[in-house]
């Protein structure tokens, strides 16, 4: 198991929006996470990324408990996520914005580049141009990323993501906005990075795409896990079918 | 040569105070860069001024000596100040670094061994120009290589969206805390040299107006990068200079100034040499200062 | 004691009418208004010029004042203000912007007028005085302190009863939600400067009769203290600006005769600052915090 949450439960005010929740990822996994809006999915990913404290639970990353993490250590030890809506460095360019995904895994080179000549680390900017490549931007690498159409900014941002060479990477509805080709691409992208042994979360709306991509799916519903299982299954639930009534969101 | 020379030595005065002003401006620049309104620099420079007045004074401690320990007084008062307000963002920030400011003030104004109101007077003028202007070579050389290093760009990117910054594995506060203190660093420094070469200090001279001040000669020069603020300072100091035949309008010329770049040129004047970029950064709402 | 308490019963009122301007603003559009002090010298200076220049009398005064800070407040938003609202530009260009309005309009009155102390013409407001037990107060005080309170409910029940403060509290609340609802935005901004430079400017006029004297700087201690009056009565909370201006009074009258008179103004800042620490929202104000 890459990831474990364990009754993981947070509370805003009167409201429960996550609910003693279990979940268990195993490593070199495509994980779905559903269910309609207002479930609680962002805020359980919020959770695992360490931008929210839990008020009960725990969460295991590889067996180790992380709760209560801050996120930068979070990502030190191997978890990057994207956010729902895009959160890039607007006035950054794109590849800048894949260097400071690196952060984590860069020597800092402040004092280095005292000298004049200071030895510009190589690697890095080649580790991120090969990043923004594999995402089909390497041509608006000096593009600021303000300046990217929405398309590209989420893949901007999955590059971002992969630059600190997580374990475990989140996506929050990455699909959002994109048209049945981009959706296309994007699921074939999971798919690799998954065949490379990289774990994937996955939140989205898109539920057919959920179906498509994963081994796995879970579902929320008022802070809940209602259902967990494999897509057949998923589909096939009548509990799921009922959290869905009324939503726009069915399948 | 003589021309030269002459020059120099009828504008020294004007030429030490716009080094002067420039590392204020600098020191700013740097706690702007990572996101960060802060009015505390006044106050900073206080510090640095009256604690290096002091100890020479009272201690007959070596000049450059004094100026490091000043820069470390206030840098002391800094890091405990920015762990307390970090949490702030915005106004928040910029009006808790202004209560500091003024705290200081008064503080200053009471305290008998600061000479309360009448301030200090009869401070060596050790400063020369050459002091001046070799820190504000090193300091904008050093500001210069750090913009384009991790530091540089971890900073940028807490401007831009601190929490996604954090996502990314860099930890917020203490690249905060490093830009604020070093802007500390640097204001008091800048009040040494300044104590030293105005010859007496006293508290209303680091007040409100003057953490202002420093704000707009950070502004106004421009934010891209160290060059900018050093514009704004030069051309600030320099421009009631320029201006005195204007007399009482230049004050009215300088605001008319300000307002025109804040509204029309938000990145600073030293943005008409990167016409494009600015236009580009406009247009994704990524243009302004913090 | 009971002088003491009036005085700071009556500096309350005074930072009442500015900080519930300066609030206003703050609530409607996230921007610290530093050209509110100017708002307050310029009604203090309207007055002076009405009566000195006009021979008008002082109720004339106050109306006028009113009126003309109000407009100039509305003039202040389109110069300064709404091309930077167009652009979606951040809150500290508006600061800085209004610091430079400031700087010119303060130069501006220096100019006709210089830079000292100005009395008013003599006779121009009725002094009195009150004994009442062993204090002796001045009775104009008194009235100011009525008429503050006064403006203050007139101001709460235009933005609770009229459909112009609805209009102005929907787009405190929601912006873009009370455009699509239909608000006339630009008017109820408009309305919003209108308000809040006119009660700004009679807070100026006021103190100006209190202490019989205007000077282009006397906006300047208000500014610094509307800030504490603002995060302890919790930011853009109209009531708490009322409630943070009656502490801050009170706190003021009361640190004086405890402190020292040179550490007086550090009773405001420090107390800012404490709030800032412990308790950013204030009394009255909404948590701030960061959605991911």
């Amino acid at each position: 198991m890459l990831l474990e949450t364990a009754g993981l439960t947070k509370r805003f005010g009167g409201v429960v929006a996550v609910n003693a929740v279990d979940l268990a990822i195993s490593q070199a996994q495509a994980f779905g996470l559903i269910g309609p809006n207002g479930a609680g999915k962002t805020t359980l990913i919020n959770l695992i990324s360490g931008h929210l404290r839990a008020d009960a639970g725990a969460i295991r990353l590889a067996g180790a408990d992380v709760t209560g993490a801050p996120p930068h250590a979070l990502t030190a030890r191997g978890i990057a996520r994207t956010f729902q809506g895009v959160r890039l460095f607007k006035g950054l360019s794109a590849i800048e914005n894949v260097l400071v995904g690196r952060h984590v895994r860069m020597r800092s080179d402040a004092l280095r580049r005292l000298w004049p000549r200071g030895a510009p680390d190589r690697a890095d900017r080649d580790r991120a141009r090969a990043l923004l490549e594999r995402v089909g931007l390497s041509r608006r690498a000096e593009a600021l990323a303000g300046e990217l159409s929405y398309g590209d900014q989420r893949r901007l941002e999955i590059a971002r993501a992969l630059a600190s060479e997580p374990r475990l990477l989140m996506l929050d509805e990455p699909a959002a906005g994109m048209n049945p080709a981009e959706t296309g691409r994007l699921r074939e992208l999971i798919r690799a990075l998954v065949d490379e042994g990289l774990t994937i979360l996955l939140i989205e709306h898109d539920v057919r795409l959920v179906m498509g991509t994963c081994e796995r799916i879970a579902v929320l519903s008022f802070g809940r896990k209602i259902a967990e299982g494999e897509p057949a299954e998923i589909q096939g639930s009548a509990v799921v079918r009922e959290a869905y009534l009324g939503s726009e969101d069915v399948a | 040569m003589e021309v030269v020379r002459d020059f120099l030595s009828a504008y020294s005065t004007l030429i030490a105070l716009v080094g002067v002003n420039a590392l204020l401006a600098l020191s700013i620049w740097l706690t702007l860069y990572a996101g960060q309104l802060t009015l505390g620099n006044a106050a900073f420079m206080a510090i640095g001024a009256y604690v290096s007045a002091l100890l020479g004074r009272h201690l007959g401690t070596p000049f450059p000596i004094a100026l490091v320990i000043g820069a470390i007084a206030a840098g002391a008062t800094a890091a405990p100040l920015g762990l307390t307000v970090f949490r702030l963002r915005g106004v928040y920030l910029a009006i808790a670094t202004l209560a500091f400011g003024e705290v200081v003030r008064v503080i200053l104004l009471a305290t008998p061994i600061t000479g309360k109101g009448q301030g200090l007077n009869g401070i060596p003028p050790t400063t020369e120009i050459w002091h001046i202007y070799l820190s504000l070579a090193v300091v904008a050389y050093v500001l210069w290589r750090v913009q384009g290093s991790t530091v540089g760009r971890a900073w940028a990117a807490i401007r831009e969206d601190e929490t996604a910054a954090a996502s990314q594995g860099i930890r917020v506060h203490r690249y905060k805390l490093g830009a604020f203190v070093s802007g500390a660093l640097l204001a008091a420094w800048a009040g040494g040299l300044s104590a030293h070469l105005v010859f007496s200090i006293e508290p209303n001279d680091f007040a409100f107006s003057k953490a202002v001040q420093i704000l707009v000669f950070g502004v106004v020069g421009g934010i891209p990068n160290p060059l900018g603020p050093i514009f704004g300072a030069a051309l600030l100091t320099a421009l009631p200079e320029l201006l005195r035949p204007l007399k009482d309008y230049r004050d009215i010329l300088q605001g008319l100034i300000l307002l025109l770049v804040i509204i029309y040129l938000p990145r600073g004047l030293v943005t008409i040499a990167q016409l494009r970029r600015t236009r580009r950064l406009q247009e994704i709402g990524a243009a302004d200062v913090a | 004691m009971l002088e003491q308490l009036y005085n700071a019963i009556f500096i309350g009122s005074i930072y009442a009418l500015f900080a519930v301007g300066f609030a206003l603003v703050f609530s409607v559009l996230d921007i610290l208004n530093l050209a509110h002090p100017t708002v307050f010298m310029l009604g203090a200076f309207t007055a002076l010029f009405v009566i000195a220049t006009l021979g008008m009398p002082w109720y004339a005064a106050i109306v006028i004042a009113f009126l003309a800070t109000g407009i100039f407040g509305i003039v202040l938003d389109r110069i300064a203000f709404a091309p930077l609202r167009r652009r979606g530009a951040p809150p500290l260009s508006a600061m800085i912007s209004s610091l430079a309005v400031t700087l010119i309009v303060v130069r501006l009155v220096e100019l006709r007028y210089g830079g000292d102390f100005i009395t008013f013409p003599r006779g121009t407001v009725p002094s009195f005085l009150l004994h009442i037990g062993d204090a002796t107060l001045e009775g104009v005080r008194i009235a100011i302190i009525v008429l503050a309170i006064v403006l203050m409910l007139g101001l709460t029940y235009v933005v609770r009863a009229t459909s112009l403060g609805r209009d102005i509290r929907a787009l405190a609340e929601n912006p873009r939600a009370a455009r699509i609802l239909g608000v006339d935005v630009e008017r109820a901004i408009a309305a919003t400067f209108f308000i809040s430079s006119g009660l700004g400017g009679l807070a100026g006029v006021l103190l100006g009769f209190a202490y019989d004297s205007v000077d282009s700087k006397m906006g300047l201690p208000l500014e610094l203290r509307a800030f504490t009056v603002m995060v302890v009565g919790g930011m853009g909370s109209l009531p708490g600006a009322v409630l943070g201006a009656y502490i801050l009074g009170l706190g003021e009258v009361a640190s004086l005769v405890y402190l020292p008179a040179e550490l007086r103004d550090a009773f405001a800042f420090g107390l800012l600052f404490i709030v800032l620490v412990l308790r950013p929202s204030g009394l009255l104000g909404q948590r701030t915090a960061d959605r991911v």
